[in-house]
């Protein structure tokens, strides 16, 4: 469908035109969301080292069971699926501004820079909700032999083995509560970290692509003849959809 | 269609599609991948750890692939990647190739860890089966 019409035989590195034949700040643009891809790597396969070296990890069906509003209905995978749904879509709305932008229609592009911007902040409010949900829960963990009521930060994870109701009673306690062993204490660093991280990737990607709303509606892409400041806008945006992809696998799915 | 060369060093525009039909497939491509994942992912938790570890794995292994197809249609399609030439393409790919070491260096590392504590550092069997306490069923709400 897109077939460049770019003759065989042409000799890319003689001089004189791009041997990539884009332009520099697009190249660029590659390149840093290269780097970037390696620094989200880095983070997510430090994680699994973690994660492999020890014997229980919180459980992501237990951890991420909750849906606003829905009260204590286990619903496991709920939520992060309607995150995952809202970033897919806003990827899709900037695709479309940047398609609008080819064939230079301003209107277009605005629309649906406009709703881009709207699926990202719905995606940065349901990690507002996730996030508070995680540090004000309360769990009921043993702590030297006695319970203590955790949520999930960065020095406590409350998310360890469950206790039996035989330990619970040899140690004179109620025995009809849902008790845990503290979990390894890398989950809440690792957790709040990676998403903490791309979750400022979201904010700044709603930072820039209120930025190139704002000139598209100032006519400066028209002026300038072209919307590539779109495409370069759209590439770092589909990026932090893509490094998303890797956490919903990571911390979510598996 | 209005040429959007914004350089002189460029010398083709690649032809872009008129229509958005290639973009609103992609789109029901990785929704499709997404609940294929949330699937199995469901599935694996409805077992409630019943399954063997070889199938857990080769579960989430396949989860795994899932993920790498959606990134590469992200990449490809949405991020246009596919539209650009092989010189540029492979300045890209390629040094991504390190992952490959990257993760399982790493992962190996931790499995390793893992089974040097469990055995203290190999002076010791490792326990045959590990003592995994159930929760109440009653408890299940936190």
């Amino acid at each position: 469908m897109s077939a460049t019409t770019i003759p065989s035989g042409t000799k890319w590195w003689n001089g004189g035109r791009s041997p990539f034949n884009i332009s520099y700040g697009k190249v660029m643009m590659w390149y840093f969301l290269m780097s970037d891809a390696f620094t989200f790597g880095a983070f997510l396969i430090s994680y699994g080292t973690i994660r492999f070296s020890v014997n229980h990890w919180a459980d992501p069906n237990q951890v991420f069971n909750a849906f606003p509003f829905a009260g204590h209905a286990n619903l496991p995978l709920a939520f992060v699926s309607l995150m995952t749904f809202i970033l897919i879509a806003s990827s899709v709305t900037m695709v479309l501004a940047v398609h609008e932008g080819h064939k230079m229609n301003r209107k277009g592009v605005e629309k649906y820079m406009i709703l881009t911007i709207i699926g990202g902040l719905a995606f940065l409010g349901c990690q507002a909700w996730e996030w508070t949900h995680m540090i004000t829960g309360e769990h009921k963990v043993l702590v030297n032999r006695a319970i203590e009521t955790w949520g999930t930060t960065v020095t406590h994870n409350p998310w360890g083995l469950a206790v039996s109701h035989e330990t619970l009673s040899k140690l004179g306690l109620a025995a009809n509560e849902h008790v845990t062993t503290p979990g390894p204490i890398a989950f809440g660093g690792y957790f709040f970290g990676i998403t903490g991280f791309h979750g400022f990737h979201v904010f700044s990607g709603v930072i820039i692509n209120l930025v190139m709303y704002i000139k598209t509606k100032l006519g400066h892409f028209d002026q300038r003849g072209h919307y590539e400041m779109i495409e370069k806008a759209g590439l770092y945006w589909h990026f932090v959809d893509l490094v998303w992809v890797f956490v919903f696998l990571c911390f979510y799915l598996v | 269609m209005s040429s959007h060369v914004s350089s002189p060093e460029i010398t083709h525009a690649p032809e872009h599609a008129s229509g958005t039909g290639r973009i609103w497939k992609t789109f029901w491509v990785l929704s499709i991948l997404t609940i294929i994942e949330l699937g199995l992912g469901y599935y694996l938790y409805s077992q409630h750890g019943g399954l063997s570890h070889g199938f857990t794995l080769a579960t989430k292994s396949l989860i795994g692939i899932l993920t790498l197809a959606k990134a590469y249609y992200i990449v490809s399609v949405f991020m246009h990647l596919g539209d650009e030439i092989r010189n540029f393409i492979m300045t890209i790919i390629v040094p991504l190739c390190l992952f490959i070491w990257f993760i399982v260096a790493f992962l190996w590392d931790g499995n390793s860890w893992k089974n040097l504590r469990n055995t203290d550092a190999g002076s010791r069997e490792a326990p045959k089966t590990e003592k995994v306490e159930h929760a109440p069923e009653q408890g299940a709400k936190h």
